[in-house]
């Protein structure tokens, strides 16, 4: 009998064979690639995103991130229900990180000898070895430094891969994220004309499988292994128990509601690392959507809905108009209300009576 | 059936038999022996008190007015939330809907998963199983039964003519102030303390209903009189840490909650007892009430 760790473990090894493992072929490039100058980031937990030049500065650098995996119990709704979540650096979804164009991503990622599973990193803004996923491998106790060029701009999921079935279920136990690499002369909109936002705030929408007992209550277990087999039935269902922003329901409501002023202008970026979801923005639009998350593609304008497809980041700028609390959702209502999708806008600044004003105020109906 | 078999009990063997034969029903319907549950009586008092509902002024929201309410008569009320056991008894005798939970609470918690419709079938068995007169109290009632655990509407809330968002923004910051935890699973009777008066469990994490409906009045001009008024009976009130709004058929708190902000925990109610019965009056006169 194999213990579960080497199951997993195992199954991972499959993943790695069908990778090729490219060697660098050009030394030229490699002492280019020396001789670039390099910046250390320090990523930060969702919905906040590290500080960042929208317009780059100066050539291409190698930018160093270092994530560290986290495997932990989180409690995803008010109830208190358990997910034995798998995370990159702790949070659902993992940090944002922001490069551009032409720049190489240094990517260091840990798995301490405190978890108990093989991960690794597909990152689809790379090319190549399954994302990364094929060289980056590790087990608990080891950590592993990739480094893959930015060639194309845009939102682009990461998430973990380590190997058939081990792959969906690493990914809807929390571990995927995104990164975006914006060009480096900033985005532009469907004309041409360079726009900038003021804030920017990263959604990763996640769906969740938490199985029941008997009686229809949600089961708790005591590492994500022991879960494992009855998660994976709810998975095969293909209906979440949960659909939410940010690792648990309301994490972006509240204390925690974003925030924003009239004038401002916002980029949301929106991950699914493993089903569609349409977000809106109750009251809003999206000015300048990038629905497939590429800015080499024109921005869509005037969106009401967009559409992020399963396994990819989309964003959407928007300049706020008018004051008030805004309901930003999966707008399948019934994922955003009943399953957890939803966050909320603070939204400070003068009313604008011309957009909208209560002309007559509810009153009985007139009887004449 | 209880009532029935109420109704055929001979007077002359009440008052012995009568405690031993609910004893025996409560052991089939999964009921504690408790055969008729513990009121205590509110002597007449005087509270000011934020109506309910929504207010309108020169076609803006307007805070609730706050008014001086007075209890005329003693108000006989539950002392505790009506359980889940009793509330149980009452499915048994095929005169309640299953409450809508499935968690494991402990046997003597209160009824919870009890929609306004749900409360009201209750009240209407309880009555004729007991052969007094339940009914759900008012708003203005759990008020004053409620005391110093009464909460009231928010405070603090803007009310700018020019920026109706202002008032959108402080009421959404006022629920967050609250600083309320989610505190799903409902606990034991008694578990929320005694308030001043000797009532158990008010404003825990149950919300009870109240017989109060929904209702939009818009106020004169001067403040001082209504000038018209909407009720809505598809919905009514509930009193716990906040009042909340919901219609009549929903119970469960998080699915008809507020559109910001923590929705209710759990949605439960007592009872006000109007008229005691002859049963009920040897019940109480034996120290079973």
């Amino acid at each position: 009998m194999i213990t579960r760790r080497e199951a997993l473990f195992g199954a991972a090894l499959g993943a790695v064979a069908v990778a090729a493992l490219p060697a660098l072929s050009a030394t030229v490039t490699k002492a280019e690639i020396r001789g670039l100058p390099r910046e250390k980031i320090t990523l930060v937990a969702p919905p906040f995103v590290h500080p960042h030049d929208q317009i780059a500065k100066g050539g291409p650098k190698i930018v160093e991130f270092t994530m560290t995996i986290e495997e932990k119990p989180v409690v995803i709704d008010a109830e208190g229900t358990k997910l034995n979540a798998m995370t990159y650096n702790g949070s659902i979804p993992g940090p944002l990180m922001v490069v551009h164009q032409d720049d190489y991503i240094e990517l260091t990622l840990i798995n301490p000898d405190t978890n108990s599973l093989a991960h690794n990193i597909d990152f689809h803004a790379a090319t190549g070895a399954l994302g990364g996923g094929g060289l980056t491998l590790i087990n608990p106790g080891e950590q592993v430094t990739l480094r893959f060029k930015a060639t194309r701009t845009g939102t682009f999921v990461y998430h973990c891969a380590p190997g058939g079935a081990m792959i969906p279920w690493h990914v809807v136990s929390g571990m995927n994220g995104a990164i975006m690499v914006l060009p480096r002369d900033g985005l532009r909109n469907d004309k041409g004309e360079p726009v900038k936002y003021d804030k920017i705030f990263y959604i990763g929408e996640s769906d969740f499988y938490i199985p029941r007992d008997e009686k229809g209550n949600f089961k708790s277990y005591e590492s994500a292994g022991d879960g494992y087999d009855d998660t994976v039935k709810v998975m095969r269902g293909l209906v979440p128990t949960h659909v939410v922003f940010n690792g648990k329901v309301g994490s972006l409501t509240g204390d925690d509601a974003m925030k924003s002023k009239v004038g401002e202008t916002v980029l949301i970026v929106h991950s699914q690392a493993n089903r569609d979801t349409r977000p809106h923005l109750i009251g809003g639009h999206g000015d300048y959507v990038w629905e497939q998350g590429k800015f080499a593609n024109p921005p869509s304008k005037d969106l009401e809905t967009w559409f992020i497809r399963g396994g990819s980041a989309g964003s959407a700028l928007y300049t706020f108009l008018q004051p008030g609390v805004y309901a930003y959702v999966n707008h399948n209502l019934i994922e955003a209300v009943e399953l957890g999708a939803t966050a909320h806008f603070k939204v400070e600044g003068e009313w604008d009576d011309d957009l909208m004003t209560q002309v007559e105020a509810p009153k009985p109906i007139a009887t004449n | 059936m209880p009532p029935l078999i109420m109704k055929l009990v001979p007077i002359a063997v009440a008052a012995l038999a009568l405690p031993v034969w609910l004893s025996m029903q409560a052991a089939g319907g999964h009921r504690p022996p408790d055969a008729v549950a513990r009121t205590i009586s509110i002597d007449p008092h005087s509270i000011v008190y934020p109506m309910p509902g929504e207010y309108l002024k020169d076609g803006r929201p307007q805070a609730n007015p706050k008014v001086e309410r007075h209890l005329e008569g003693p108000l006989e009320i539950m002392a505790y939330q009506v359980s889940a056991a009793d509330y149980a008894a009452c499915v048994s005798a095929g005169a309640c809907r299953p409450a809508e939970e499935t968690r494991s609470v402990p046997r003597d918690a209160p009824a919870t998963g009890v929609s306004y419709l749900d409360a009201v079938a209750y009240a209407r068995w309880y009555t004729e199983a007991t052969g007094s007169q339940w009914r759900l109290p008012s708003d203005e009632e759990w008020a004053l039964a409620a005391a110093e655990r009464f909460a009231g509407e928010f405070e603090g809330v803007e009310n700018d003519a020019n920026n109706p968002a202002r008032r959108w923004l402080t009421s959404y910051q006022a629920e967050v102030e609250l600083n309320r935890k989610p505190d799903p699973l409902p606990r034991s009777r008694g578990s929320f303390g005694l308030n001043s008066r000797g009532l158990a469990d008010f404003s825990g994490n149950v919300w009870e209903w109240t017989s109060t409906c929904y209702v939009r009045t818009t106020l004169a001009e001067d403040g001082s009189d209504v000038a018209s008024s909407v009720n809505n009976c598809g919905v009514h009130v509930l009193e716990g840490l906040h009042r909340a709004y919901m219609s009549n058929f929903v119970s469960d708190g998080k699915s008809g909650g507020c559109a910001v902000g923590l929705p209710p925990d759990n949605l439960g109610f007592r009872l006000v007892l109007d008229h005691r019965g002859w049963v009920g009056r040897i019940l109480a006169h034996l120290s079973f009430g």
